[in-house]
């Protein structure tokens, strides 16, 4: 199968330098068993990711990039293989609280403020009252969100209680965000707006991200890295570099460098499903 | 008369509502004081249920009238909110008392409201030390306590699998069985006094509380869940940072069944041996005695303290639920 090292390697990206494995999946399997029968939801998963990649997921509904997501966030546990993050296991990575989460849904906490919901992980991880108030402030002007602070998420739209979710994965400042189709509930437009912000976050915060996605131009427009999965079993059929320029506007999206990756994208995908027609 | 010279309906202001209201009230007040009067008492002639027909009809159109007017908001809206349920509660009552009164329905099937009232007035004192002594001394205490322990139970089950495996087909037993069963053996426990009705309704009170805070707990969603996961957060913070807040709207549905529990429980085990104080105890000798009038005094005492006891659960629930999409306001930046 493809190894991501093989790829990363021989990249050049202005940095220079061999940086520090992030993530490392190594013969990664999970099957559920289920009433009807074992579900093969990830076979035989080899990527590695470096320090302050953007590695995006791609590939259709049922591939498995969700539940690999999960797997590396210890949510989820593979039946075989080995995950390391930051060269521990991800168990003790979460224990760690190496990585922020932000999930389909913002899942913020209704009870609570806007406020008080980018704090909830600040309490629970100890920070004192006034490094709480502090850090959420400053994660919500992150997120564009100043002034907001005394709002209930249920007096926001879809796409500004997303950016608190964000706010709230990157105020205990992890170093990896782990991104499950943050915006797949949000209409274009708005989608549009928070891939440029999220893109100018990833510049200011240099974190690892990996983000998972069905849509081809988000994840060209975002990634360092594309990973292209098939469905059943859930494998990586494709890993492709993305080389587009750091600073991106979104008029990036109609140039010929830009439609040739997502074609190479689409045809993977399309290889990937072949057997299935 | 005087409501069909009234301006057209979407006109109407704070006059035209309290107008057509008070015309209601005169006719009302005029059958009710008539029925009272002698040869119409016990043996009203025909021409007199003629007019309570009439009068009944001219209070029907009348919240008719004020239920559909276009009133702005301000004080003609408030007036009419309060007038329409206050008018049509009245009608009911008056009704009531003019068929009671100008047919002589005897006292022991059916007092009047009038008689009622009166013996509602006369009786305060036995009304008090009744209430206090099933209201205040055993729905209170009774319902705190089943309601605590159901609840603290239904915690400590969370956390011990088998418990929660085999506690809930218990409570779904424990909870059909008959009131009139576990009353006498309460009395043989905890004696006449309240101790046995606080019994009894702890043993009423504790299941529905046990059943609606278990389901309570497992309300939240599964990325909430994932997200405290993530967090690595132990489970006292699950548990008081997001699992009793979802929670919250479950027990209060909880408090509140629980509170009516409670009333029927308290009064119903009265009946099986109490000392000569409490409301059950009351209707128990007073129909014995067919002192109808008292019986329905308690009746009103419990419906009105049932009510207000309902009521203020509810309140809370709003405070601390503001949050929930049944209670929170529209969406408004």
């Amino acid at each position: 199968m493809l190894d991501g090292v093989a790829t990363t390697d021989q990249r050049t990206d202005g940095q220079g330098g061999a940086r520090a494995r992030v993530i490392d999946i190594n013969g990664l399997s999970l099957t559920f068993e289920t009433r009807d029968g074992p579900v093969f939801a990830l076979s035989d998963v080899n990527l590695v990711v470096e320090q302050g990649e953007f590695v995006s997921f791609i590939g259709p509904s049922g591939c498995g990039k969700t539940t690999l997501l999960r797997v590396v966030a210890d949510l989820e546990t593979g039946t075989a293989g080995r995950v390391l993050v930051n060269g521990v296991p991800p168990d003790q990575a979460r224990r760690e609280r190496q990585y922020g989460y932000v999930f389909q849904a913002p899942a913020l906490y209704p009870w609570r403020t806007v406020e008080r919901n980018v704090m909830l992980p600040l309490e629970i991880m100890g920070f004192s009252g006034e490094e709480r108030r502090e850090r959420a402030r400053r994660n919500l002007a992150l997120v564009n969100l100043a002034g907001f602070e005394r709002k209930y998420p249920w007096q926001l739209s879809g796409g500004m209680q997303q950016r608190v979710s964000i706010a709230r994965a990157l105020s205990f400042d992890p170093h990896l965000l782990f991104m499950d189709e943050p915006f797949g509930a949000l209409d274009e437009i708005v989608r549009d707006k928070l891939n440029e912000q999220l893109l100018q976050l990833w510049r200011h915060t240099r974190k690892t991200v990996l983000f998972v996605t069905h849509s081809i131009p988000e994840a060209v427009f975002l990634s360092t890295r594309i990973v292209v999965m098939s469905p059943r079993p859930g494998r990586i059929i494709d890993v492709i570099d993305c080389n587009l320029p750091a600073e991106r506007t979104l008029e990036l999206r109609e140039t010929p460098e830009f439609l040739a990756l997502a074609q190479r994208v689409r045809d993977g995908l399309r290889a990937g499903h072949s057997y299935d027609d | 008369m005087t409501a069909a010279a009234l301006p057209a309906p979407k006109a109407a202001g704070v006059a035209g509502v309290a107008g057509t209201a008070l015309a209601a009230l005169a006719a009302l007040a005029g059958v009710a004081l008539l029925a009272h009067r002698p040869g119409i008492a016990g043996s009203a002639p025909l021409w007199f249920w003629a007019l309570v027909v009439a009068a009944w009809a001219f209070t029907w159109w009348a919240n008719q009238r004020m239920s559909l007017l276009a009133l702005p908001a301000g004080a003609a809206e408030r007036t009419r909110d309060v007038a329409v349920p206050l008018l049509f509660g009245l009608t009911c009552f008056v009704l009531w008392e003019v068929v009671c009164v100008g047919a002589g329905v005897p006292l022991v099937l059916m007092p009047p409201p009038s008689a009622i009232l009166e013996r509602l007035v006369t009786s305060v004192p036995t009304l008090a030390a009744d209430f206090n002594q099933t209201f205040v001394r055993a729905v209170i205490p009774g319902w705190a306590l089943g309601s605590a322990a159901g609840f603290a139970v239904a915690v400590v089950a969370d956390r011990v699998p088998f418990l929660r495996r085999g506690l809930l087909p218990l409570g779904n037993f424990v909870s059909a069985l008959p009131i009139i069963g576990i009353a006498p053996i309460m009395v043989m426990w905890f004696g006449f006094d309240w101790h046995s009705k606080v019994g009894v309704v702890v043993v009423m009170t504790f299941f529905p509380m046990l059943v609606n805070t278990v389901a309570g707990l497992g309300a939240s969603g599964h990325l909430e869940r994932d997200l405290m996961r993530s967090y690595a957060a132990g489970s006292w913070d699950m548990l008081v940072k997001l699992r009793l807040p979802a929670a919250l709207p479950f027990i209060f549905n909880g408090l509140k069944i629980n509170s009516t529990l409670a009333l029927i429980g308290a009064i119903v085990a009265e009946f099986f041996g109490t000392p000569i104080v409490g409301m059950g105890f009351r209707i128990s000798t007073e129909v014995g005695r067919l002192a109808l009038d008292m019986v329905w005094a308690e009746i009103v005492v419990a419906a009105i303290a049932g009510t207000l006891f309902y009521g203020a659960i509810a309140l809370v629930e709003r405070a601390a639920t503001f949050w929930h999409p049944s209670y929170r306001p529209a969406r408004g930046r």
